[in-house]
């Protein structure tokens, strides 16, 4: 419990010293566009990857469990549209992207930690964890519901698609379930989820990374526990925030 | 000039380092030597700040104490610092031309052309030039640390620190690596503190040594006294070796005729 309130408040501070007005704005907007070419064009091929067999699997397993005939078809396209917009674009995709994006982060920081690059910055008066971390938690909280969106599409789409292909779902009779049972706030509460889930991704494998102790076998296990950690967390929050704004 | 003052380091119950109390003088290359676990690196960490000492003084120009600064003053005095690392400590993800910029673009309002200027110079004098945009990964060992006295030096600081400067480099690139610093130390007046275990380095740019023995000060003086010293801990750890041995008889028999 000790060890947990004293990892609990070394985030903290370190996110105090983080979250600060920029030292040379223009190094950190240079920064910010490198980190969001890396986090957000770098992760698209996984996203659109896992979108388009998470929607079609979907689709496929929903037409599987409606085998009475009371049940209109369009059933599949509503249940396929909101299980995508509401758990599996936000919740699945960053859960991939914590393993991604996560472990990058949490290796990059502790090689430079154990190689002395951020004891170099501190002595020349830079401040580390602002200069390293910061464009890393703006590029993600801004790139992942972009990324989230993206996926949210993909995963109606594919499940469009599949449900034509393989005739469980016609394309109108899904289209018409998607827009009957439409809620416009599960789109608000995708972007709210993605948002968080991009700043636990960020800022954890980050504080991982920062506090590295040790050669390269540590900054292996900094990595692995920095996205163990970071699913937690993102479950943890998804059920959190499922409860508060549902 | 540097000076420390009661220096006395501890980690839960072990002590690491136990009142030290010495004077950097600039001008001068003052050596740091002792075996491993002696207390060095925790001394120059504490001399830099990014250690606290557990209890004494570091004071800066014979004035700033730097135990009781606040981050802005920090800040200022740590831009009047550079400091070569043992592995180079050079940002991967970057040119030699841009990570010896990096400074000038944090903390300079210069022009463009004026700081790729500055870099040249830098470059030239630790004679590299040409090398602007190669990476840290197409560097050889000796090139590395050159690198990193050029970033270091870029911002013209009155103090430099070296951390084992020489470990992994071969005797001919790391007589070469000490000359340099001897060179710059002198030209800029700096006030620079190595940390090492090279013998050569203790002899050739040694103005000013200190040896720790289990984090406490044993025995202070230049590379001309450590030939005549008495002191055992410091002659078996200098003259280790049979070779070792048979320069200082030597040097003591051309002394004595």
């Amino acid at each position: 419990m000790n060890s947990f309130f004293y990892q609990f408040g070394r985030y903290l501070l370190l996110l105090k010293s983080t979250l600060v007005k920029p030292e040379k704005g223009k190094i950190y907007w240079r920064e910010l566009a490198r980190q969001m070419v890396e986090i957000g064009v770098g992760s698209l091929a996984i996203v659109i990857i896992i979108s388009v067999f998470i929607g079609a699997v979907i689709t496929v397993q929903t037409a599987y469990q409606l085998t009475t005939p009371l049940i209109p078809r369009s059933t599949i396209g509503s249940i396929v549209t909101n299980s995508s917009i509401l758990e599996m674009a936000p919740t699945v995709t960053c859960l991939i992207l914590a393993g991604k994006i996560g472990s990058n982060i949490a290796s990059e920081i502790g090689t430079m930690r154990i190689s002395e690059q951020i004891d170099a910055l501190e002595i020349m008066g830079v401040n580390a964890s602002a200069y390293l971390i910061l464009p890393k938690i703006v590029a993600s909280v801004v790139m992942i519901p972009i990324l989230v969106i993206i996926s949210g599409f993909l995963c109606v789409l594919s499940g469009i698609w599949v449900g034509q292909l393989t005739g469980v779902v016609t394309r109108e009779e899904f289209i018409q379930g998607s827009i009957e049972y439409f809620i416009p706030f599960t789109v608000t509460f995708s972007l709210i989820k993605a948002f968080t889930f991009g700043f636990i991704i960020s800022s954890v494998s980050a504080y991982y990374g920062f506090y590295t102790v040790g050669g390269a076998l540590e900054v292996g296990k900094t990595a692995t526990k920095a996205v163990v950690v970071c699913c937690v967390i993102i479950l943890l929050a998804d059920y959190l925030l499922a409860q508060l704004l549902l | 000039m540097i000076r420390i003052e009661g220096v006395t380091k501890s980690f839960g119950d072990k002590k690491v380092i136990e009142g030290i109390d010495a004077s950097f003088d600039s001008g001068k290359c003052s050596l740091i030597i002792g075996a491993s676990g002696s207390g060095k690196t925790v001394l120059m960490k504490i001399m830099v700040g990014l250690m606290q000492p557990t209890t004494g003084n570091i004071f800066y120009g014979g004035r700033t104490d730097l135990t009781n600064l606040d981050k802005k003053h920090l800040k200022a005095i740590r831009q009047e610092v550079g400091m070569l690392f043992q592995g180079g400590a050079l940002f991967d993800s970057l040119t030699v031309e841009e990570n010896i910029i990096f400074p000038l673009n944090m903390f300079t309002g210069k022009s463009r052309k004026e700081k790729l200027m500055r870099v040249d110079e830098c470059l030239e004098r630790v004679n590299l030039k040409n090398a602007n945009k190669l990476y840290p990964n197409e560097l050889s060992g000796g090139m590395k640390k050159r690198v990193g006295i050029a970033r270091a030096i870029v911002m013209n600081p009155k103090y430099l620190f070296c951390d084992e400067p020489n470990s992994g480099l071969d005797p001919l690139t790391a007589i070469v690596i000490d000359g340099l610093i001897h060179e710059i130390t002198v030209e800029y007046h700096i006030t620079t503190i190595i940390n090492t275990h090279d013998m050569n380095s203790v002899m050739e740019i040694g103005d000013h040594i200190l040896f720790l023995h289990r984090g406490i000060k044993e025995w202070e003086g230049t590379n001309k006294e450590v030939m005549n010293t008495n002191n055992k801990l410091l002659n078996d750890f200098i003259f280790a070796s049979k070779f070792l041995k048979a320069v200082k008889s030597a040097y003591q028999q051309n002394s004595n005729t």
